[in-house]
C-alpha cells in the first residue's frame, strides 16, 4: 500500500467519488434555486423594460417626459421629501424611547410600533378616510377651517407616514438594545449636555442602521400603490403619484407610456437594492 | 489490527495541518492523541470519524478501506466538544436517534428500541434523566448523554473529542473514570483527542503526542516519561514526572 | 386621548419619576413617539373600529355572508394559502442554498430576493401581465400547453407568490446561519442520511422561524392589493380578491360595507399572526435554554 506519495498528495478514490456526489448535489440545488428566482423575479424585471421600449428609445423618452408622468415623479418626490424626514425623527425618538428607558406600557409600544407591516395598504387607506375624511369628526371640523385632509398631498403624506413608520425603528432599536446606554452615560460625566450626547455619541454609531432604514423606507414610500390610491382621491395632474400614474396610464391602454413610468420605479427599487447590499456588506448588523 | 493510519496528510489552503500521520491501535485499545492546540489532533480525529477527507494517505479499519467511506456508513460514536445534543429531542429521543436512522431492514422494532435506550441510560446512570431535554441538563449530564448517545449505536470505534474541556475540575475528575470503565465494559476502542497531559496519562493505554501535524511520539505512558523521543516531547511532559512518581497513572 | 396629548413635546428635563432615569430626553421622546403613534397609527385604526361598531352584528353579517363577499374571501384565502406554501418551500431552499452554498452570482441572488420589497406593487402586477398574458413570454408558452395564468385564479396566486418572496428567505436565513454545524455532525456520525439529517435535525431548529415566515407571508398576499389586481381579471364571484372589493365598496361610498370587509381582513391576518407567534413560542421552548 504505497498511495500518498510526496510531494504530490494523491487523492483517494473513494473521497474524490464521494466530493463528486456531493458536487452534483450542490448543483441541483443552486441550480433550481437560481432557475426558480429568475422565474419568479428576475423574468418580470426584465419585462418591464423589453415592453417600455418596445418601440424604441424616442418612444419611450416622449413616454417619460408627458407632462402627466414628469409631475407624478415630482409629487412621488416631494412626497418622500416631507415623509423621510419625520419619519427618521418619529424613528429615532421611539428608538430612544424604548432602549433607553423602563416605564409602563413599553411592550405595548414595541408591539404598537410594528403593527402597521400587518395592515394590509387598503385597510389602512381606509382607516385614513373614515377618521380624517370629509364625513369624519376630524374632517367636518377641519373642513370649517377650510383645510382638507385626504384627497390631495395630505392625505398623501399621512398615509405614506402610516405604512412606513416602522421601517426606522426597526432597524434602530436592536443596534441601539445591543450597544447599551454605558457610551451616553460616560459621555454625560464628561459633561456632555443631552443634545452633544446623542449628536457625538449616539448617532455615529447608529447613522448606517439609520441609513438602511431611511433606505428602505423610501423605497415604500415611493412605490405605495394600495393605501395611496384609496386617499388620493385619483385627480389627473393633481394627486397622482408615479405608481397611481403608471396604474392610469395602462388603464388608458397606453402600456408603453405605463411601462416607462415603471421603469423609473424599477430603477428606484435597484438602487435601493443595491445601496441596501452595500450596506450590508459594510456594516453587516443584520442577520 | 483494529485501526490503521497509513500517511495521513491534511491542507487547509496551503497550510499543512497533517504531514503524514501514521498510527495503529489494537483491538479494545484507549489511545489518546494529545498535543497543544493547533497541533493538528482534531484535524485528525475528524478525518477518522470521517467529518472531513485527508488529502492523502489511507485508513483502514478490521482490514476494510474506509478512506472514502461517508460518516455515517463507519459506526464511529463520537462524542463532541460542545456535546451536540439536539436540543429539541428529549434524552430518549437523542440516544435512540442513531437507531432510529437505520435503514428499514435493520432498524430494530420500537419496543427493542426503547428496551435498548433504556438499557442504555441503566448502564449509563442517567435512567432517571430520560424524559428530560437537554436545556434541563448540568453540563457533567450532557456529557453522559452524549456519551450513552454515541454507544447507542454499537459503534466499533469510540471518538471523543476534549469530551471534558466544558466542565469544570471536580466533575471531570469524576467521569475520566466512568468513562474508563465504560469504554472496558463495551470492550471497543477508543481514541480520545486532548491538550490535558493529565487526563491522558489517566486514561490511555497509549499516547501519541503530536505536534505541528506530525505524531512526536507514540507509546505507553510509562515508556513516554521514561525515554522521550524528542526534546518538544520531554519539554511538553515535563511536570508528568512527579504525578508518575506518585503512582496516580494507570 | 387627554393623556397623550398633554404629554406632548415637552423640553426634555428630570421628570417625577425619573430619578432613575439619568439619560436626559425622556419627556421629549416620549411626546414625540406618542403624538405620532396616536395620530398616525391608534386614531386612524379607531375609526375602523368605530365605524364597525356603529354597524351592528346583523348589519355585519348581512355584508360578510353575501354571495359575492364570500366568493371574495374564498378566492383571496385559497390563493394566499397556495402562495404560501410555495413561498414557505421555495424560502427554505433559497435560504439553504445562500447561506451553506458558495457560487457565482450568489450576491445578486441574495440581493433580488428583496426585489419584490423593493420594486412597487403595481410595477409588479403590470410586468406580471405583460409576462403571463396571451401576447406575453410566459403567456405564449403556457398558452401553447393549453393553460392560462393572467386574468384567472392562478394569476392571483403567483402575484401572490411574487410579493411574499422575501418572507419565506429572510426569516429563515438568519437562524440558519446561526446553526451549529456540530449537531448535523453528530447527526451524521450516528447513521442519519442528508435527508434525515435536514428532517429530523435541521428542520426542527428552523421550524419557529419558519412559521413566522409563513404566516408573515399569509398575512401580506391576504392583504396585497397592487400586485393582483392587473393580473387577476377581477370577475366578481371568480377572481374579485378582498381587497379589491373594499375598494369598490369605497367608491361607492359604502362605508360600512368596506369597513366590514376591512375589519375581517384584519381580523384574519392579525389572527394568523398572533397563532403563530403562540405556535412558535411552543416549538422553540426547548431550543432556548440550551447551552
Amino acid at each position: 500500500m504505497a498511495s500518498g506519495t510526496l510531494p504530490s498528495v494523491a487523492e483517494h478514490p473513494q473521497v474524490t467519488a464521494f466530493k463528486r456526489r456531493q458536487k452534483v448535489k450542490r448543483g441541483a440545488l443552486v441550480l433550481i434555486a437560481l432557475a426558480f428566482s429568475a422565474l419568479v423575479m428576475g423574468v418580470p424585471v426584465a419585462a418591464i423594460f423589453a415592453r417600455a421600449f418596445q418601440e424604441g428609445v424616442a418612444v419611450y423618452w416622449t413616454n417619460i417626459v408627458e407632462p402627466d408622468t414628469l409631475y407624478a415623479i415630482w409629487l412621488t418626490v416631494l412626497t418622500a421629501l416631507i415623509v423621510l424626514p419625520i419619519n427618521i425623527v418619529y424613528g429615532v425618538a421611539v428608538a430612544w424611547l424604548i432602549t433607553r428607558y423602563r416605564f409602563p406600557g413599553r411592550r405595548v409600544l414595541l408591539t404598537i410600533i410594528e403593527l402597521p407591516f400587518s395592515i394590509s395598504p387598503i385597510v389602512a387607506g381606509l382607516c385614513y378616510l373614515l377618521i380624517y375624511g370629509g364625513t369624519s369628526v376630524i374632517g367636518s371640523w377641519a373642513d370649517e377651517w377650510n383645510i382638507q385632509l385626504m384627497f390631495n398631498l395630505t392625505g398623501i403624506v399621512l398615509v405614506s407616514l402610516f405604512v412606513t413608520c416602522p421601517f426606522v425603528a426597526r432597524e434602530l432599536i436592536p443596534l441601539m438594545q445591543v450597544s447599551g446606554k454605558d457610551q451616553e452615560e460616560a459621555a454625560l460625566t464628561l459633561g456632555a449636555t443631552g443634545w452633544q450626547t446623542f449628536r457625538h455619541v449616539t448617532l455615529p454609531n447608529i447613522r448606517w442602521a439609520l441609513l438602511y432604514g431611511a433606505i428602505l423606507a423610501n423605497a415604500r414610500v415611493m412605490g405605495e400603490f394600495g393605501a395611496v390610491s384609496v386617499v388620493s382621491g385619483n385627480i389627473r395632474g393633481e394627486t397622482m403619484t408615479l405608481p397611481l400614474q403608471v396604474q392610469l396610464l395602462y388603464d388608458d391602454y397606453n402600456a408603453t407610456g405605463a411601462f416607462a413610468a415603471a421603469t423609473v420605479l424599477t430603477l428606484i427599487a435597484v438602487i435601493t437594492l443595491v445601496l441596501r447590499s452595500l450596506i450590508e456588506a459594510r456594516h453587516p448588523h443584520r442577520h | 489490527m483494529a485501526l490503521h493510519i497509513e500517511d495521513i496528510t491534511k491542507f487547509y489552503g496551503t497550510n499543512q495541518v497533517l504531514d503524514q500521520v501514521n498510527l495503529s491501535m489494537q483491538d479494545g485499545e484507549f489511545i489518546a492523541l494529545l498535543g497543544p492546540s493547533g497541533s493538528g489532533k482534531t484535524s485528525l480525529l475528524r478525518i477518522i470519524a470521517g467529518l472531513q477527507f485527508a488529502d492523502g494517505g489511507r485508513l483502514s479499519f478490521d482490514g476494510e478501506d474506509i478512506t472514502g467511506v461517508d460518516a455515517r456508513l463507519r459506526r464511529f460514536g463520537m462524542v463532541f466538544q460542545s456535546y451536540a445534543l439536539f436540543e429539541h429531542m428529549s434524552v430518549v429521543d437523542n440516544v435512540a436517534f442513531g437507531l432510529k436512522m437505520r435503514p428499514r431492514a435493520n432498524r430494530p422494532n420500537k419496543g427493542e428500541i426503547s428496551d435498548r435506550v433504556r438499557k442504555l441510560l441503566d448502564m449509563a446512570e442517567i435512567s432517571e434523566l430520560g424524559e428530560r431535554f437537554p436545556s434541563q441538563l448540568s453540563g457533567g449530564q450532557r456529557q453522559r448523554v452524549a456519551l450513552t448517545r454515541a454507544l447507542a449505536i454499537e459503534p466499533r470505534l469510540l471518538l471523543l473529542d476534549e469530551p471534558f474541556s466544558a466542565l469544570d475540575t471536580k466533575v471531570r475528575k469524576g467521569l475520566r473514570g466512568a468513562l474508563r470503565d465504560l469504554q472496558k465494559k463495551v470492550g471497543i476502542g477508543a481514541i480520545l483527542v486532548t491538550h490535558d497531559q493529565e487526563e491522558a496519562f489517566e486514561i490511555a493505554d497509549r499516547i501519541a503526542i503530536m505536534a505541528d501535524g506530525k505524531i512526536q511520539q507514540f507509546d505507553t505512558p510509562n515508556n513516554l516519561l521514561r525515554s522521550p523521543a524528542t526534546p518538544f516531547v520531554s519539554e511538553f511532559l515535563e511536570g508528568m514526572g512527579s504525578y508518575h512518581a506518585a503512582g496516580a497513572g494507570i | 386621548m387627554t393623556t397623550v396629548l398633554s404629554s406632548g413635546p415637552v423640553p426634555s428635563g428630570p421628570t417625577r419619576r425619573g430619578a432613575a432615569r439619568v439619560l436626559p430626553g425622556f419627556g421629549l421622546t416620549l411626546g414625540i413617539s406618542l403624538l405620532f403613534v396616536a395620530l398616525i397609527i391608534l386614531l386612524p385604526l379607531s375609526g375602523l373600529a368605530w365605524q364597525m361598531s356603529q354597524l351592528g352584528f346583523s348589519d355585519y353579517l348581512r355584508i360578510i355572508s353575501s354571495e359575492r363577499t364570500l366568493a371574495a374571501f374564498r378566492v383571496t384565502l385559497s390563493a394566499a394559502a397556495l402562495a404560501t406554501i410555495f413561498n414557505a418551500c421555495f424560502g427554505l431552499l433559497l435560504a439553504w442554498v445562500l447561506v451553506r452554498y458558495e457560487f457565482p452570482g450568489k450576491r445578486l441572488l441574495d440581493a433580488l430576493v428583496d426585489l419584490p420589497f423593493a420594486l412597487p406593487t403595481a410595477v409588479a402586477g403590470i410586468s406580471l401581465v405583460a409576462l403571463y398574458d396571451k401576447s406575453g413570454w410566459m403567456g405564449t408558452l403556457l398558452d401553447g400547453m393549453g393553460l392560462k395564468v393572467a386574468y384567472t385564479w392562478w394569476g392571483i396566486a403567483l402575484a401572490m407568490v411574487f410579493t411574499s418572496v422575501p418572507f419565506g428567505v429572510r426569516t429563515v436565513q438568519p437562524v440558519m446561519e446561526s446553526l451549529s454545524h456540530d449537531i448535523e455532525e453528530a447527526a451524521r456520525t450516528l447513521g442519519a442520511r442528508d435527508w434525515q439529517v435536514f428532517r429530523h435535525i435541521v428542520f426542527p431548529q428552523l421550524w419557529p422561524s419558519f412559521i413566522t415566515g409563513a404566516s408573515l407571508a399569509f398575512a401580506r398576499s391576504l392583504g396585497e392589493f397592487g400586485a393582483v389586481i392587473f393580473i387577476a381579471g377581477n370577475m366578481p364571484f371568480e377572481t374579485e380578491i378582498a381587497s379589491l372589493l373594499i375598494m369598490i365598496r369605497l367608491e361607492e361610498y359604502d362605508f360600512p360595507a368596506a369597513s366590514a370587509i376591512a375589519g375581517t381582513v384584519l381580523a384574519i391576518a392579525l389572527f394568523v399572526l398572533i397563532l403563530a407567534n403562540l405556535a412558535q413560542g411552543r416549538a422553540s421552548r426547548h431550543l432556548n435554554g440550551g447551552a
